[in-house]
């Protein structure tokens, strides 16, 4: 039997903005197994970001339910969320978002030390390790400002992947990289999940992620239309 | 928590010119408040001991009642000479006391055989005096004594600069005191001017002094009655204490309560005696003022330049909340960077503060008030040091703060989608 890693009903998510109501999402029901690669595609205003940002923690639905890791997130507190996230859950965003005056190996330690509190050499062990995986332990003491923007969103990735994390979120992870190199990531999470069975859960229009994908959501206006597989 | 605190010191290096600006602004707010407390403190001290040194000492001793109503300089309430001779043995036996000057006070009409008009007196005993106010012979604007024989000998007289020029008096000249005793008989008796006293401010700055047998004399006493014993203690910051323990030890001797109505002694100290003690609690608000500034200035420094470090970092906030960086460990990173400023602001103000002290010290600052020389000696004493760098750092949290909360309840959506 496979483990359901992410299970939502009814998921629904309204704004306002002024007068107007937007209904981000409405009321979608859908199912992620544990270890699955999962893109979920759409144009701009689909609410692939903001189902993205329920799953992980960072919004909070308006109405429906989702379980992740069978807890239902939609009830935790700001520093429980925060919490959940550093256990459970890696980030990796379209600008990269690495902070900037720490180094690739600081950047990727970083939730090791902000967030989980790992002793020093479990720490040094880790980075290493993720620096060999993403195959940038050449420059492990450069900067985000002396990184290219291949390099930085494999750091990147390596920081979502630190803490051991049972899924990635990744929001549009390719939008900002020339095709050669988004192919090399794409093909790098892919291989992180085939050895280490981390789920990814990306939002995107990267055809070559969704011909990796395998399980692909389409989304419009705020609805799931459609689920398959590439 | 080093961490941390690495992580702050790294984000204050990648701006470190709003850094260096304002660890500067506060440099210049410690190194104001530090020299400005050294030299008011130099100042203050050196106006007290003028004040105690020269005239007043550091303690006085009257029978109840006599400072209420000393202008009129009453004879009425003189100590008895078995009483004054009791308190002279209790002053010699007191450890703190270094010496002790009996005085005879009245007031009594200047002759210099042509005009007339009226003086302050004191009747002194010189070496005793000299002992216990030291500066009173700096006052000298002119002497005729040796200066082997402290202020003046029997038959001599000092009298006031105001005075010696009004009545167109020098020294050498023979001139007539006339004072009218307890009993209201009047005497009159010549003294050779001696001396003549520059005046100084405060209660008995403008008096004259004869030798305390002169004094008695003239005003047909027999025995050792006095009105007023002043006194030099080994440290003047111990002034209170040992006043307490005078009182004590003078209800034993009189028999009398403690009690400031009912004793038969009063003891003062030397602010209780003079209107200088209200300059100096001025001298000490504007330190307190000084201070206030200063937290004005780190305030709004720190919160300025804090304010700017979360807003220019919003999505780096939105990031490391997204990855699950706690919001408390968020706003100690922020207070962090608040209290990194401060401390970098009160260690360099603070080391050239102590080096501008020590260059005063060297360069023997010095102002003139007519005849009065004030060298100053300026001094900061550690507990100021602390108790400033303690101010400053608690201020930069404090500014640090507001910022810090802010980026710790932002939205990490919100964060992230900034601009």
């Amino acid at each position: 039997m496979t483990d359901i890693l992410v299970n939502s009903e009814k998921l629904a998510k309204q704004y306002k903005i002024g007068e107007v109501v937007v209904n981000a999402l409405g009321g979608i029901d859908f199912k992620i197994e544990t270890g699955a690669f999962t893109a979920f595609v759409g144009p701009s205003g689909s609410g692939k970001s903001t189902l993205l940002n329920i799953i992980g923690c960072l919004d909070k639905p308006t109405t429906g339910k989702i379980l992740v890791l069978e807890t239902d997130v939609s009830g935790l507190n700001r520093r429980k969320a925060a919490a959940f996230r550093g256990e459970n859950i890696g980030f990796i965003f379209q600008d990269f978002n690495l902070i900037p005056v720490l180094s690739a190996a600081e950047n990727i330690e970083y939730p090791l030390i902000m967030v989980q509190k790992w002793p020093a050499g479990r720490r040094r062990r880790r980075v290493s390790e993720l620096l060999e995986a993403v195959d940038l332990s050449a420059q492990a003491d450069n900067r985000p400002d002396q990184l290219s923007g291949g390099q930085k969103q494999r750091v990147a990735v390596a920081r979502a992947l630190a803490a051991g994390p049972r899924m990635v979120l990744a929001d549009e992870p390719t939008a900002n990289l020339d095709s050669e190199t988004a192919g090399r990531i794409i093909s790098l999470m892919r291989s992180i999940r085939d050895s280490f069975g981390t789920t990814f859960i990306f939002s995107t229009h990267d055809k070559r992620i969704v011909d990796k994908a395998e399980q692909v959501f389409f989304m419009e206006d705020g609805l799931l239309r459609q689920e398959g597989a590439a | 928590m080093i961490q941390i605190l690495g992580l702050a010191s790294r984000n204050l290096v990648r701006y470190y010119r709003r850094t260096l600006l304002t660890a500067g602004l506060i440099v210049i707010g410690v190194v104001a408040v530090l020299v400005f407390t050294a030299m008011s403190g130099s100042f203050k001290d050196h106006m007290i001991g003028q004040i105690t040194d020269s005239m007043l000492g550091h303690i006085q001793i009257h029978r109840q009642g006599y400072v209420a109503s000393v202008e009129s300089l009453p004879l009425n309430l003189n100590i008895k000479p078995e009483m004054a001779n009791q308190i002279d043995d209790l002053l010699s036996e007191t450890e703190e006391v270094v010496s002790s000057a009996p005085r005879l006070k009245f007031a009594g009409m200047f002759s210099d055989f042509k005009e007339t008009t009226n003086i302050r007196l004191n009747g002194i005993l010189p070496e005793r005096e000299h002992r216990t106010v030291p500066l009173l012979a700096d006052r000298f604007i002119e002497k005729a004594q040796d200066d082997e024989k402290p202020l003046l000998t029997e038959g001599g007289i000092l009298i006031p600069q105001l005075l010696a020029r009004g009545m167109n008096v020098s020294v050498g000249d023979m001139i007539v005191i006339v004072a009218t005793n307890e009993e209201g008989s009047v005497n009159g008796r010549r003294f050779t001017v001696q001396g003549i006293l520059e005046a100084v401010t405060g209660p008995g700055g403008r008096d004259g002094y004869l030798h305390i047998d002169d004094a008695r004399a003239l005003l047909r006493i027999e025995g050792n009655e006095i009105n007023e014993i002043a006194i030099r203690i080994r440290n003047i910051g111990n002034t209170d204490n040992v006043r307490e323990t005078l009182i004590r030890r003078l209800a034993e001797i009189t028999g009398r309560p403690e009690s400031t109505k009912k004793a038969a002694l009063e003891v003062h100290t030397w602010d209780q005696l003079t209107p200088f003690s209200n300059i100096a609690a001025m001298i000490d608000l504007l330190d307190i003022f000084v201070r206030v500034l200063l937290v004005g200035i780190v305030m709004i420094s720190v919160m300025n330049v804090m304010i700017m470090a979360v807003y220019e970092r919003i999505r780096e906030i939105g990031t490391i909340a997204a990855i699950g960086t706690p919001p408390a460990r968020i706003l100690w990173m922020f207070i962090s960077e608040g209290f990194l400023i401060g401390l970098m602001g009160t260690l360099i103000g603070t080391a050239i503060s102590l080096v501008i002290i020590q260059a005063l010290n060297m360069w023997q600052v010095t102002f003139a008030f007519g005849r009065q020389v004030i060298t100053l000696a300026p001094a900061i004493a550690t507990s100021d040091i602390l108790l400033i760098g303690a101010l400053v750092l608690a201020i930069s949290v404090v500014g640090s703060l507001q910022p810090a909360l802010k980026a710790a309840r932002m939205d990490p959506i919100a964060a992230l989608r900034h601009v």
